[in-house]
């Protein structure tokens, strides 16, 4: 069983996110459980989305709180909040890259890489909503699921010039983190 | 077909397929994404029915009683002050012996505002004469609804259904399930033809006063019918596993109880979490079981003293409180024993997870541990002993 939590603000696509993150796993014939924790009930709050995915399904209704993943949507909700807490020892932390945000060291086991998701959001979706580069980040540097699995779990969502721009924004998230493992 | 859905259009879509002819609701956190997407397949055209906006919940409830009193199949939606406001005409439905399909998505009642889970909001309404099925995960809840409505209209028992399941956890939670066939659920659920409906040439008064000549047989009624949906609820699961190809008891469910020293009773998606946990547990040797509540009510008191007459310890989690009293669950499960010969030596009671306070697998881990031989009486899990103190100086 894997888990991934996702850190953002109300508003910010989280739950899409996830449910993209899932649904990518589904078409692998895995049974993935994404589901949302609101705070305050308000557009900007800090809130989380998860999933767990395990090749049967998942009966372990709680939050997550020993990630082996963490995506950090909005690096600003790291100011005075540890979201990476109880990241497993060997676990990866894919951070959308914020100027002026200071990342708190990991620990030596585990890997941290800092996407500059909203910039490739810019160039291929127009806005920055750097949620697709940072699911094409997640599968490379987690090895768990491959562009085309991501790609699938877009088409059912998206179509026309926003799929092809959310098309190009994982596969230049997925280069991203590749050129940096090379 | 398998498909990924969040637990709200899964519900949507098992109601589509039971062809409801009449929608009434008012939205409501978490149960809103529901009637959203019922109301755009209305709007869309893949769903025959009327879909009537009102303006709060008890118009909504008043709607689906006047609706199914015409002889329509109804449908409403509903959660925590929604159902509270709905309170009166959900007696009515009950008492008028209307086979309604109720969906709640369970949340905590107020004061304090809470949007968050827990199991007040229904177990509040457990005296309305409603059916109260509970589900552990998406699955059930589709599933739980299309056998709702065969139940409720059974000819025998014409009464409502309730089908609860956990606000947010189920609702808003992404899962995989098993989205039966148009042809399935048509074969399962034959058209609704009601045994008594408000026909202008047929004329009938339903709901009219009953003084104390009568009253007391209407209510009598009602109980003894509760207690016949407890033999046919495993029948009509049995025809259910004949069609769909699950198996449901329908009334209760043990997990690794056969042997077990030690049982927890729970109701609803917290039953996955224990389950994991007993299986960790049994990894270590630990004798401990699970039994999972699916029908509060009718509540199937014979089939629990059976499941439990041999067990030294049983823990019962209530997912709400009876305030001033014993747990709700755990009360009804302790009578189950009165006066009788076998029965565990301890029946304690633990309260967790109001107003959506996370149960972890140390949550249940804890009552594991509490499970001793010294008797626990509503006991509450995970309490801020600091968020108690007062001070008004």
């Amino acid at each position: 069983m894997k888990e991934i939590r996702i850190h953002a603000r109300a508003g910010q696509g989280a739950i899409t996110t996830a449910s993209l993150l899932g649904y990518a796993y589904f078409t692998k014939g895995m049974y993935p459980y994404a589901f949302p924790n609101f705070g305050a009930a308000r557009m900007g709050a800090p809130m989380n989305a998860f999933v767990r995915v395990d090749s049967k399904p998942v009966r372990l209704r709680s939050q997550i709180y020993e990630p082996d993943y963490v995506i950090i949507v909005d690096a600003t909700l790291m100011r005075g909040f540890n979201c990476f807490a109880g990241l497993k020892e060997d676990g990866i932390a894919i951070v959308s890259q914020r100027e002026g945000v200071e990342i708190p060291k990991l620990k030596a086991k585990q890997k941290l890489y800092v996407i500059p998701a909203n910039d490739i959001a810019m160039k291929t979706i127009g806005r920055p909503l750097g949620n697709t580069a940072l699911l094409g980040a997640f599968a490379a540097a987690s090895g768990e699921l491959d562009i085309e699995a991501l790609t699938a779990s877009v088409k059912q969502r998206f179509s026309g010039k926003a799929l092809e721009g959310n098309i190009q924004a994982i596969q230049q998230g997925f280069d991203f983190v590749k050129n940096i493992k090379k | 077909m398998k498909e990924l859905l969040e637990g709200s259009m899964i519900v949507a879509k098992a109601i589509q397929l039971c062809r409801p002819g009449v929608i009434s609701a008012y939205p409501i956190t978490p149960q809103t994404h529901i009637v959203e997407e019922l109301a755009q397949m209305v709007a869309d055209g893949h769903l025959n029915a009327q879909f009537v906006n009102v303006e709060s919940e008890h118009s909504a409830a008043s709607v689906v009683l006047g609706s199914e009193a015409t002889g329509v199949r109804s449908y409403t939606a509903t959660s925590s002050q929604g159902l509270l406001l709905m309170a009166e005409v959900i007696f009515n439905i009950a008492g008028m012996r209307l086979p309604i399909v109720l969906t709640d998505a369970n949340r905590a009642i107020s004061a304090p505002i809470n949007i968050w889970n827990d199991q007040q909001d229904t177990i509040s309404l457990r005296d309305a004469g409603w059916i109260q099925l509970y589900a552990e995960d998406n699955q059930e809840a589709l599933d739980f609804h299309i056998l709702a409505y065969r139940l409720a209209e059974d000819k025998n028992i014409m009464l409502p259904v309730m089908v609860c399941m956990d606000g947010f956890i189920l609702t808003h939670g992404i899962e995989t399930v098993d989205m039966p066939t148009q042809e399935q659920v048509d074969k399962y659920l034959p058209p609704y033809k009601a045994l008594y409906k408000l026909d202008v040439d047929n004329p009938l008064t339903l709901g009219p006063l009953a003084d104390p000549d009568y009253y007391t047989e209407a209510r009598y009624a009602i109980h003894e019918t509760q207690k016949k949906a407890l033999a046919l609820i495993p029948k009509l699961t049995a025809e259910f596993a004949k069609v769909f190809g699950r198996n449901y008891n329908g009334l209760i469910e043990g997990y690794q109880i056969k042997d077990a020293e030690r049982v927890i009773v729970a109701m609803g998606s917290v039953c996955g979490t224990i389950k994991d946990v007993i299986d960790e547990l049994r990894k270590k040797g630990k004798k401990v079981g699970l039994l999972k509540i699916t029908s509060f009510r009718p509540f199937p008191a014979q089939e629990i003293y059976e499941a439990l007459k041999n067990v030294p310890k049983v823990a019962v989690l209530d997912r709400s409180v009876s305030l001033g009293s014993f747990a709700p669950a755990a009360s009804e499960i302790k009578a189950c024993f009165f006066g009788k010969t076998k029965k565990p030596k301890v029946i304690s009671s633990f309260v967790a997870g109001l107003g959506g306070r996370d149960i972890t697998k140390d949550s249940i881990k804890e009552i594991y541990s509490a499970l001793t031989q010294k008797e626990k009486t509503c006991e509450f899990i995970d309490l801020k002993p600091e968020l108690l103190k007062e001070n008004y100086e």
